[in-house]
């Protein structure tokens, strides 16, 4: 597949596609957005029903597979969704091609430093000592 | 393969008027961007304060629970809950559907109409819960 043919069958046959480049990525915010459908309501609807939101409780909520795992889930895909929709953001608006990519590459940096600390952070929680 | 044609090119910033449909998709840019930068530094910092000890966890209370910090909070809930209906309105438009004039428009103002009431009812629980 070229750059900017239709990541869809449907959409080569039409001749339809990206202008450049990003059929993938389109895909991939949208298979993103999805999953943060579900992953945001587990985290609102936790939150919500736990009997307390003291340091402890919610330690102890982490340290359970099921609190631990949607969390891990949720910080990558939260990232990963944030840095696809400011990449279209800066796509649409800077447009020297340059500022595009050092932009582009500052936020990625941002995001994976972000992403890696947060994991880091629930690591901790999840297998480090019980509080 | 199809022939390739030239493919138009977003944005087009000098061709549109006030309307709801154009509110909202200014909407979903501003709250996605707000979401990606204060809203991932919010999980961030919250999760390394529960990694962290009592009293650091009682440092990001004491911030999240200042009169600012609510505003902050309830900020970011109702953009998250913004930018997840308009979200799922744009699925649903990516899917060839909900183009018709009356229609799309009256779906741009529900996805405002239920952010604001569902973030109201949701505060109004937390904050009631926590007196």
């Amino acid at each position: 597949m070229s750059l900017g043919d239709s990541s869809t069958q449907l959409g080569r046959v039409r001749g339809l596609g990206s202008a450049q480049e990003g059929g993938e990525h389109w895909i991939a915010e949208r298979v993103s957005s999805v999953a943060l459908l579900f992953l945001g309501t587990w985290l609102i609807a936790s939150l919500l029903f736990l009997p307390a939101l003291d340091h402890g409780t919610i330690r102890e909520w982490l340290r359970t597979p099921l609190g631990a795992v949607p969390m891990a889930l949720f910080i990558v895909t939260a990232f990963a969704h944030g840095v696809d929709g400011l990449k279209v953001a800066v796509d649409d608006y800077v447009h020297d091609a340059g500022n595009n990519f050092a932009l582009n590459t500052l936020l990625f940096f941002l995001a994976v430093g972000g992403g890696a600390l947060s994991l880091f952070a629930l690591g901790k929680i999840a297998f480090g000592a019980a509080a | 393969m199809a022939e390739q044609r030239a493919r138009p090119l977003s944005p087009h910033l000098s061709i549109w008027r006030w309307g709801p449909g154009m509110t909202v998709s200014i909407l979903h840019r501003i709250t996605g961007g707000a979401l990606t930068v204060a809203g991932l530094a919010v999980l961030t910092w919250w999760l390394l304060a529960l990694a962290g000890s009592g009293d650091d966890y009682a440092d990001f209370t004491k911030v999240a629970t200042h009169p600012i910090g609510l505003v902050v909070l309830i900020g970011l809930t109702w953009a998250a809950l913004q930018h997840t209906l308009s979200g799922i309105r744009h699925l649903i438009m990516d899917t060839g559907e909900n183009f018709e004039l009356r229609a799309n428009k009256t779906g741009a103002i529900a996805t405002i109409v239920v952010s604001l009431m569902l973030t109201a009812a949701l505060w109004f629980y937390i904050l009631g819960v926590a007196k």
